[in-house]
């Protein structure tokens, strides 16, 4: 019991640790600047990790994120060009969603682990992003470029960004979605043992592309950030991502074996990813080492994890 | 070499499936172990050879304890076990399957391997790969591993199951050769007949207990079964609350078939009726339940509930036409043990689209979990802090919430203790006496004669015959499914 108490609270202790070091090795960390600049900082990846997070529950990776985030992104902005803000913010999501509905299909029905179904579709993703901008970076016009860009504004609470509140917003569905309602007690049992949900009545098939098309949405949104951000889009937008948000969802103590997991849980492993950068730049650090010390934390979670479902069977 | 075990025992999640049970093998003998499924044959076999490490007790060699951790300890020690799933790697030619885990190689191994095929009388081509061989010869590999090993004691769990009977009578004479060079020989078997012809003595265990250990000579078949079997039925089972006059069928299957293990299955299950399924192991028993329930898709056939067929194909379909299903296997088939329990038993009934709020779940979950009995540190814990027999009144529990019309039940009280052996069989009884129509398929023939108003016998994947309850005996039954 203690080792999962250690899972439970771990990752608290962890963040607030981090917080009070940070506070007290530097002055500028408690600083609302640099405070509203870290939030904003985790918003895509926290997007990315938000949906990530039901995959996983459900017992499956979607490594197809980062390619969403960049077709997302590339098609907001041209969506924008020929039809307004409003409607090429709507495209970003929606095509976010399509996607990961298409990514979902294609795991449900080949039945090829997800892991190498998306791996091979994320590739195919970039490969249309490229085939739809000719290669070239994408530009929403220059008359809409204020309201593109407004995502990224900092807004009445406090000076946070519209981002941030993005983030917060597309959480607490998510939050909602996994912990309170049915579906979410679905996904739970599909990645917990997909055979016992299966003969339990449970349609293990279309809770599973619901999660991708989850994710796919999550993308999407996280796409039209960073295209926000920029004031334009490009193919290999959001590269790798998709690694950073399963780090951040392990490190939160969501188990990979599916089955357990939270949302809260991904958003702290989020800031904590973040606060170790916003550390390093404050403090002066060699970012290299940066690197070493993620891997070696998502290793430790991973391994904790392992130990834990090891002892239940 | 006389290698003895004494006073092992083994449990698993609580439940005891070996006493301290103790046993004598000097060299040169064949020894039988038999009893019911469940009495702890393959768990004695399995501890000999290293795979199952015992709770307690220790296994000697001359009378030294020795310590097996691990099959290589065994093989060290001269023991080797060959069972019914054969422990080859398919990827590997046959010889180095045999020599696997030896020292040396190369061009000795070849005349090694010819001359112990001549020893053995097997034909094998010792280059092709393990895995396109026949089960049945897949077996021989790993008897010529064990010889190859230099093994003084072999363990075989079942060695004649997959065979023909040619095949079956030169095993057991190669057998009878071995022990004659010396070899002990452990025999597990079903086949009360060929233990009788080829051991010098019989164990016969129930329960996980020593029932009789004596010479073979003076044994009848009859009288092995009996003591396998135990007690009288009568004793332990109440009478099921008659079916009414005139109840209507709820359950029907026509033609119900599946490759060859399921061949053209026809039945019918009324409201209120309790059917059993008896059968040997690959009967068909439990596929027929799975397809029943759509669990498995059917090659032809048809199943109706109530004259109505499932709408959706699977266990969606029978599910909402009220079927429910406790599956052979609860941890891998019947529950989500990572889960909390309160979650479990609410998982077959979840509203389509809705919140779910925890205090409801719970509630509703104590109600279920009070009415099947569940034991336990608490619903809100995970599923696998549960005793087997708890865990098994979970996957019952989780059907009664929406009450089914019919419950099919394979194994139900496996791995349950009589405590909960005797819960899990009043709770089939009280579903029956509301009405629902329960067809439940036993390993334990005895559990199937003392629940059921009805018995099916499958042999071969086909319904082989029909005894109404009282009419027959488990030997009645065991004979019919074709233990003799």
């Amino acid at each position: 019991m203690r080792t999962a108490a250690v899972r439970d609270h771990g990752v608290v202790v962890a963040l607030a640790a981090l917080v009070v070091a940070l506070s007290l090795s530097t002055d500028t960390f408690l600083t609302t600047g640099n405070l509203v600049n870290l939030l904003d900082q985790t918003v895509v990846v926290g997007l990315l990790a938000c949906g990530m997070t039901l995959c996983v529950v459900c017992g499956a990776f979607d490594l197809a994120v980062g390619a969403v985030l960049a077709v997302s992104a590339v098609v907001a902005v041209l969506v924008t060009r020929s039809a307004g803000v409003p409607a090429g913010y709507a495209a970003g999501v929606a095509t976010g969603a399509l996607m990961g509905t298409v990514s979902g299909l294609v795991v449900v029905l080949t039945r090829v682990h997800s892991f190498i179904a998306t791996l091979a579709l994320s590739i195919v993703y970039r490969g249309l992003a490229v085939v739809i901008t000719g290669g070239a970076i994408v530009y929403p016009r220059a008359a809409q470029l204020d309201a593109f860009q407004m995502i990224g504004w900092p807004t009445a609470l406090g000076g946070v960004t519209a981002a941030t509140l993005v983030l917060a917003g597309a959480a607490a569905a998510c939050w909602v979605l996994l912990a309170g309602t049915a579906f979410g007690r679905r996904v739970h049992a599909v990645g917990g043992n997909a055979e016992a949900a299966r003969l339990s009545g449970v349609r293990t098939g279309p809770v599973r592309v619901a999660v991708f098309a989850t994710s796919g949405a999550c993308a999407g949104t996280a796409g039209l950030v960073m295209a926000a951000r920029g004031g334009s889009a490009q193919p290999n937008l959001g590269n790798l991502l998709e690694l950073s948000a399963i780090a951040a969802v392990v490190l939160g103590g969501t188990s990979i074996l599916g089955g357990e997991g939270a949302i809260w849980r991904s958003l702290i492993g989020v800031l904590i990813l973040g606060l170790i950068s916003n550390g390093f730049n404050l403090l002066g650090w060699n970012p290299t080492y940066k690197q070493v010390i993620e891997g070696v934390l998502i290793l430790c979670a991973v391994t904790l994890d392992q130990f834990l479902r090891h002892r239940k069977t | 070499m006389d290698v003895a075990l004494e006073r092992v025992r083994k449990s698993y999640g609580g439940v005891t499936v070996l006493h301290e049970t103790s046993l004598d093998l000097p060299s040169g003998r064949v020894h039988g172990v038999v009893g019911e499924n469940g009495a702890g044959k393959s768990t004695l076999a399995r501890i000999l050879c290293g795979a199952v490490r015992p709770d307690s007790g220790r296994v000697t060699v001359d009378g030294e304890p020795v310590r097996i951790a691990a099959p290589r300890d065994a093989l060290r020690h001269g023991i080797a076990l060959v069972t019914q799933e054969s422990a080859i790697v398919p990827a590997l030619s046959v010889l180095d399957n045999v020599f696997l885990g030896t020292r040396g190689r190369g061009s000795g191994r070849r005349s090694r391997f010819a001359a112990l095929a001549a020893r053995t009388g097997f034909e094998l081509p010792p280059g092709a790969r393990a895995g396109e061989l026949p089960l049945a010869r897949r077996q021989q590999v790993e008897i010529l591993r064990a010889l190859a090993h230099g093994a003084r004691l072999i363990a075989l769990d079942e060695p004649t199951a997959l065979l023909p009977k040619a095949d079956a009578a030169a095993l057991l004479g190669l057998v009878r050769d071995l022990a004659a060079e010396g070899t002990a020989i452990v025999l597990v078997s079903h086949r009360l007949d060929e233990v009788l012809a080829t051991c010098d003595t019989v164990t016969v265990l129930r329960d996980g207990r020593r029932v009789s250990s004596g010479p073979a000579a003076g044994l009848t078949p009859d009288g092995l079964l009996r003591e396998m079997v135990g007690r009288p039925v009568e004793t332990l089972y109440p009478d099921p609350p008659p079916v009414p006059d005139g109840a209507p069928v709820v359950l029907a299957a026509r033609d119900v078939s599946r490759g060859r293990a399921v061949r053209g299955v026809s039945l019918d299950v009324r409201a209120g009726e309790i059917v059993g399924l008896a059968g040997l192991a690959g009967s068909g028993r439990t596929e027929t339940l799975r397809l029943l329930f759509g669990a498995d898709r059917m090659d032809g056939g048809e199943v109706t509930v109530a004259g109505r067929r499932p709408r959706a194909r699977g266990p969606a379909g029978t599910t909402a036409l009220g079927m429910a299903f406790v599956p052979e296997s609860r941890a891998e088939q019947g529950l989500v043990l990572v889960r909390p329990t309160a979650e479990n038993l609410g998982l077959a009934a979840l509203p389509a689209r809705r919140l779910v709020r925890r205090s409801t779940e719970l509630r509703s979950a104590a109600a279920t979990a009070a009415e099947v009995g569940i034991r336990g540190a608490g619903l809100d814990r995970p599923a696998w802090t549960l005793s087997g027999g708890n865990q098994q009144k979970a996957v019952f529990g989780k059907w009664l919430v929406r009450r089914p019309r019919v419950l099919l039940a394979d194994e139900p009280t496996r791995g349950a203790d009589v405590a909960a052996k005797a819960r899990i069989h009043r709770l089939i009884t009280g579903l029956a006496a509301e009405g629902v129509a329960v067809l439940a398929a036993s390993s334990e023939v005895e559990e199937v004669l003392g629940l059921a108003h009805r018995v099916l016998v499958m042999r071969d994947g086909r319904i082989a015959g029909e005894f109404p309850r009282g009419a027959a005996g488990p030997e009645d039954v065991l004979a019919l499914a074709g233990l003799r």
